[in-house]
């Protein structure tokens, strides 16, 4: 479904990514981990168009998705659910979603997506009508990943969704992960949370100092690299420069 | 009791213009963070298409509405041809740009017009007045109050109903996001300007009401009270561009009313004397967002 090849990219004269080549095969849940400023955000930018690549190909279904703006290439089918989640807090629950229905918005489907998703977040549904501001973090994290589906993506892209949950909560949105997964939904998932990631994934890449450093079944990750390594590396990434 | 509510009156109709005009500015600004100096110049285009079609036979509503569209036009061709182009570069540049096109603008009217005030036709309705109360008040200013209200509960409904218009709201608070959900940035920027540019018209219709005349230079006044209205609201909120603009009209009236004879010609240093006050007390404006 995407499929990275040799991706070079970077803030300026600041080279992030190079040379990273990865593949997230239809229906399949993998995982980019790694430590803070591996480039596992920057990877998930530079899909979405906000950077753009200075070399190597990104391709969703075969097609070329670099050069397009961030806009074009949510209508070829990826949705991002950003680090951060990045909800509207002015706007109602409600108009989130509607937002993340725009690249196939009419009022009908809106109505048959929304009570989907109300049906997947019962939290959600109650408050349709509450400006988004006043939902809690975890509230806030199942609203961004309900507004990235209503676009009904061919890849969903997740920016460390358990990043600042509480303990509880970050069991539940793995749950949620692993319930989109069995759904059959194609999901690139970022996240420093290796263990816990890797007990749900299909397939795991290691990102560190912009490179793929290991890439293999969950099996292979954990026999092959120490996990402890990968906040070290982490580490040693942040200390380079 | 009466005094009051000539206050109040004041107050509202001043403050309705303010608000206008504060609101067309800080749409633009809220998704580009451009404060947008050419601004004013769209109530001078709107003055000079009334005064182009003053010899004309049309009705004065029809010629309104030349001017509505010419101020609507002139903002969305200023975003294509002059800021699209330099939108990715620099906020830095967009700014000069602006200034560029104001001064394009005014020298564009001083040549081909002229650089004295010329006549822009009202109707009769602007001059004529009503007693209510034993007060007389002018139709005009009514109308402005009426047709303001109106403006922002129209604007209110098209940003709180319509998909574009919750798009331009979000926006306005994360450009970036916005677009990760597939609303094209193009699209949210012609429209901010659009609205910005019709709010100018409208604004341009009573401000010019008020000498009956227009000159190049005129959007420069409305220019400033827009921009330190927006400032005194609060610049990240579309709510504090309106409520900028009725604080000010407030501390204009009431520095007009209050001041003795002898400081009156002083009321300006007055009036940004308390609006350096105000930013003191909050410096991010009376309404902050979020």
């Amino acid at each position: 479904m995407l499929t990275l090849d040799g991706v070079h990219a970077g803030y300026g004269p600041i080279a992030a990514l190079r040379g990273v080549s990865l593949e997230v095969g239809e229906g399949r849940l993998v995982a980019l981990l790694g430590a803070n400023g591996a480039g596992k955000s920057t990877t998930l930018l530079t899909v979405m168009g906000v950077l753009k690549p200075s070399r190597g190909t990104i391709r969703l279904a075969g097609e070329s998705l670099v050069g397009l703006a961030p806009e074009a290439i949510v209508r070829k089918g990826v949705a991002m659910v950003p680090e951060n989640r990045e909800i509207f807090p002015a706007l109602t629950v409600e108009q989130n979603l509607r937002l993340g229905a725009f690249v196939r918005y009419d009022r009908v489907r809106f109505r048959h997506d929304l009570d989907e998703m109300v049906a997947l977040f019962p939290v959600l549904g109650e408050r349709l009508t509450q400006p988004a501001g006043t939902l809690s973090g975890g509230q806030q994290q199942q609203l961004a990943i309900a507004r990235a589906l209503m676009s009904r993506p061919r890849i969903l892209m997740l920016d460390e969704p358990s990043l600042g949950l509480a303990p509880r909560l970050v069991e539940q949105v793995f749950a949620l992960i692993a319930r989109l997964r069995a759904e059959g939904r194609t999901i690139l998932l970022v996240e420093q949370n290796v263990t816990r990631t890797l007990d749900i994934v299909d397939y795991a890449y290691l990102m560190n100092m912009g490179e793929i450093e290991a890439a293999g079944t969950p099996e292979d990750i954990r026999r092959r690299v120490d996990v402890a390594s990968v906040y070290l590396g982490g580490q040693r990434a942040e200390a380079a420069p | 009791m009466s005094d009051l509510f000539r206050f109040a009156f004041d107050v509202a109709n001043l403050g309705s213009l303010y608000a206008l005009m504060a609101l067309g500015l800080v749409l633009v600004y809220g998704i580009l963070r451009l404060v947008n100096f050419a601004y004013g110049e769209l109530i001078m285009i709107a003055g000079y298409t009334l005064y182009l079609l003053n010899k004309s036979p049309l009705p004065w509503l029809v010629m309104a509405l030349c001017a509505l569209i010419a101020a609507t036009l002139a903002s969305v061709a200023t975003e294509r041809i002059a800021f699209r182009p330099v939108r990715e570069k620099s906020l830095t540049a967009m700014l000069i740009t602006s200034f560029a096109v104001s001064t394009l603008f005014q020298n564009a009217a001083l040549l081909f017009i002229s650089p004295r005030a010329r006549v822009v036709p009202l109707p009769d309705l602007f001059s004529q007045s009503v007693t209510i109360a034993g007060e007389l008040y002018q139709l005009r200013d009514i109308l402005g109050i009426v047709v303001a209200v109106a403006m922002l509960v129209l604007f209110t409904t098209l940003l709180n109903r319509t998909v574009l218009g919750i798009a331009l709201r979000a926006a306005a608070d994360n450009f970036r996001m916005t677009r990760m959900l597939g609303v094209p940035a193009n699209l949210v920027i012609s429209t901010a300007f659009a609205i910005s540019g019709f709010l100018a018209g409208v604004v341009a219709l009573f401000w010019l009401g008020r000498t009956a005349s227009v000159t190049p230079t005129i959007g420069l006044e409305p220019l400033i009270v827009a921009f330190v209205a927006v400032v005194v609201g609060g610049i990240n909120s579309l709510l504090g561009a309106v409520v900028g603009g009725y604080v000010l009209a407030l501390m204009t009236v009431g520095i007009n009313s209050f001041l003795p004879q002898a400081l009156v010609d002083y009321r300006q240093a007055f009036t940004f004397a308390l609006v350096i006050l105000i930013l003191l007390v909050r410096p991010e404006g009376l309404v902050r967002a979020r």
